[in-house]
């Protein structure tokens, strides 16, 4: 069996004096997909921040490794450059930031630290025109400020096209379905299918089954109170939209 | 949160690179002021008697004038007795008659600043006068200009050798009775750059001026003066720098363009005076006119600012829109940090038919620093059909910075159109952290940011401005692609 891409361990964490995370442990090894499910308020958004390192959130307890190293020892910026990525349930907008110069100062960061030479923007472009049609997006996009004047459903199309070109190990998708349409949907997960490698993983928080329909998990679980109360296959989804969280809750 | 807030404002705190001083022999006026001291630099620069009689007319009417305190700033009071008003680089005597007489210490200094003085960088493009404290010490490219009938030299310079053009253009646009500090200006200026495009003519580069504030306790009152005739065309470019010193020092500055039929004018500034160190202590009071007359019809005079330096910057680089069809356009990046304190703006004043004007300001503030935009948009009974439209906006980082909008609008024709448009942002910690998590820096990530935020701006600065600008805000190459 190939070396995990992640191992988190007994992870506590929280805001201030919240606790938020109460103990979670979780492995992930490479190919596959792992949904995360829960109630609102469980824990799920927590999760994918304190992975990013994103600041205001304290780990109380646990480990967490990455591709064999202390996750939770780098900062947001050196955990993107290895190639953690989070698909932001709310993308931010940055004025007057043309989107192709962000996205090529990305990735040039990215290659700059694995010691590979920076493409031009030349390069960059050829590179870019293949997978924007992946996400259907128009190339329009490229020519206008980071996120600023998207429809929701571009600026959700527009994270997966950013994985497309940073080709993460590890994707952590926030709810990426929330206030996308059936057609949106089903364009977003099919980039996210297409950009499954044998050596990456995904990690897929979502609160409706629905998502699970075009990307299909190889493992589900299922998030209450900081806690991972159940783990399965993804039957537990398609149980889980039949029942309801409460079947589950109260068992907890 | 608050560890990453400081952060931000440890990121944004930069050293002042410009603050050496140039050891070289000056020639300077004792302190104070007075008519004796007034007919000492009159006497100095060899002026006819016209201009001594307009500088004690201007003295005499100060006298009567008090410092103005309107401006959204607070300073300690400034005792005018204290000041140097006449240092010059070198000995007692004329001003250097090449460049070859310039003091190589003073050639030094312009080159670790950046700017190409020697003819022989070329290259550049840009023909450059150096004001040195408050003297000019050389232009370049002066022969070349010369073939296209274009004067461009020292003000001093134009006096002895263009006595009519000065004496009907110097003060059209910033009567000696304007306001104190113009006033104050029109006593003791001591140089300054004058330029002339002729008729018809295209000016074949970007012409420059750089100012350089060196020795203690001195005042700088230098004076532009831009005239372009008829269907003609100029670009011009500002910049200053000045050494770091415990003391504040008072900069008030006049600049005056004229802009005939036809003709355009753009003026741009990258300000980088000393501004005071991290506790508020010293930095350049910048107390400075500007004010541009689009006198025929169809002119245009577009004002690019970009002021990061002073401790305090008091600033409207204005225009009169006289001429029938004229355009006046205002482009503003202003950055206050620690302690500086920023009021500037800009007036547009409406007068002939169908006028048009444009505002935008990009205001940033961060540690301690206070920015102030102050704008007029007056529209007179005459100007039918004039249009306006402001943009103001304000960037904050960190929570102890603030930002004031102080728009004033005076319509008096009512087929005129006058839009306002305001907003004011923090630097958002979810936006550096969106950048963080693709992988780029904190440094990088605020400098995006702030880059963004300035865009319109800096798209408005001729290349070589603009790429100094961007790195004056720690800013990498923003725009190369797409």
């Amino acid at each position: 069996m190939s070396k995990p891409i992640l191992e988190i361990k007994n992870l506590s964490a929280g805001v201030g004096d919240k606790q938020i995370l109460k103990g979670i442990s979780l492995t992930i090894s490479p190919g596959e997909v792992h949904a995360i499910m829960g109630p609102n308020g469980s824990g799920k958004s927590t999760l994918a921040a304190v992975l990013a390192g994103r600041a205001g959130y304290e780990v109380t307890g646990g480990e967490v490794i990455y591709d064999g190293k202390n996750l939770l020892d780098l900062n947001p910026e050196e955990r993107a450059r290895a190639g953690v990525f989070l698909a932001f349930q709310y993308p931010v907008e940055i004025p007057g930031v043309n989107s192709t110069y962000f996205l090529k100062a990305a990735l040039n960061e990215i290659r700059k630290s694995k010691g590979q030479p920076e493409l031009d923007a030349m390069e960059f472009l050829n590179l870019v025109k293949d997978k924007i049609k992946l996400l259907e997006l128009n190339e329009d996009l490229l020519r206008r400020s980071v996120n600023e004047g998207y429809s929701g459903g571009e600026k959700k199309r527009n994270e997966i096209f950013q994985m497309a070109v940073l080709e993460p190990r590890l994707a952590i998708l926030d709810e990426t379905d929330s206030g996308l349409d059936i057609d949106a949907l089903r364009i977003v997960a099919g980039g996210v299918n297409k950009l499954k490698r044998p050596d990456s993983a995904q990690m897929v928080i979502t609160h409706y089954q629905r998502l699970l329909n075009f990307i299909i998990p190889d493992f589900v679980h299922v998030l209450y109170d900081g806690r991972i109360v159940k783990s399965g296959d993804k039957q537990l989804a398609l149980e889980l939209e039949a029942k309801g969280y409460d079947w589950i809750t109260k068992a907890a | 949160m608050s560890t990453a807030t400081e952060t931000i404002e440890g990121l944004v705190k930069q050293d002042y690179k410009y603050g050496f001083y140039t050891d070289v022999e000056t020639d300077s006026a004792p302190p104070g002021l007075s008519e004796e001291t007034i007919r000492l630099i009159s006497r100095r620069k060899n002026e006819p008697e016209w201009l001594t009689d307009w500088r004690l007319k201007a003295f005499r009417h100060w006298q009567t004038m008090q410092e103005p305190h309107w401006a959204k700033v607070h300073h300690e009071k400034i005792n005018y007795q204290d000041i140097v008003y006449y240092s010059a680089p070198g000995k007692k005597g004329d001003r250097p008659k090449s460049l070859e007489d310039v003091d190589p210490k003073l050639l030094e200094t312009y080159e670790k600043l950046g700017i190409p003085l020697r003819e022989r960088e070329r290259l550049a493009g840009v023909a450059v006068d150096a004001v040195f404290d408050s003297v000019s010490v050389g232009t370049t490219f002066k022969k070349q200009l010369a073939e296209k009938g274009i004067i461009f030299c020292a003000f001093s310079e134009a006096v002895q050798e263009h006595p009519d053009l000065v004496r009907k253009y110097l003060g059209m646009v910033v009567p000696y009775t304007d306001n104190f500090f113009a006033t104050l200006n029109s006593a003791v200026f001591t140089d300054g750059s004058f330029c002339y495009i002729p008729k018809g003519v295209r000016c074949p580069m970007e012409l420059s001026t750089y100012f350089r504030i060196n020795a203690a306790n001195t005042g700088q009152f230098e004076r532009t003066l831009i005239v372009a005739d008829e269907g003609s065309h100029v670009s011009y470019l500002e910049g200053c720098t000045a050494p770091m010193r415990d003391e504040n020092q008072l900069h008030a500055a006049v600049v005056e363009l004229i802009a005939l039929d036809n003709a355009q004018i753009k003026y741009s500034t990258v300000q980088n005076w000393y501004p005071g160190d991290e506790n508020g202590r010293g930095g350049i009071y910048n107390f400075v006119t500007k004010r541009g007359l689009c006198r025929g019809s169809n002119s245009k005079i577009s004002w690019t600012q970009v002021e990061t330096g002073s401790a305090i910057t008091w600033k409207y680089p204005s225009c009169i829109l006289q001429g029938d069809n004229s355009i006046g356009e205002f482009y503003s990046v202003a950055v206050v940090n620690n302690y500086q304190q920023a009021d500037t703006g800009t007036k547009m004043v409406h007068i002939g038919k169908n006028t048009r004007s444009t505002i935008v300001s990009k205001g940033i503030s961060a540690g301690h620093g206070q920015n102030s935009y102050r704008g007029l948009v007056k529209v007179q009974k005459s100007a039918t059909g004039a249009r306006n439209f402001s943009q103001c906006d304000s960037m904050l980082i960190g929570s102890k910075c603030s930002a004031h909008t102080f728009p004033y609008i005076e319509v008096k024709n009512s087929s005129a159109s006058v839009e306002h448009e305001a907003s004011t942002s923090k630097i958002g910690e979810d936006q550096i952290f969106y950048c963080n998590q693709r992988g780029l820096a904190t440094q990088d990530a605020v400098n995006l940011i702030v880059n963004g935020f300035c865009k319109e701006v800096f798209k408005e600065l001729p290349m070589e401005f603009a790429v100094e600008a961007q790195k004056l805000l720690g800013v990498s190459l923003e725009g190369s692609v797409g």
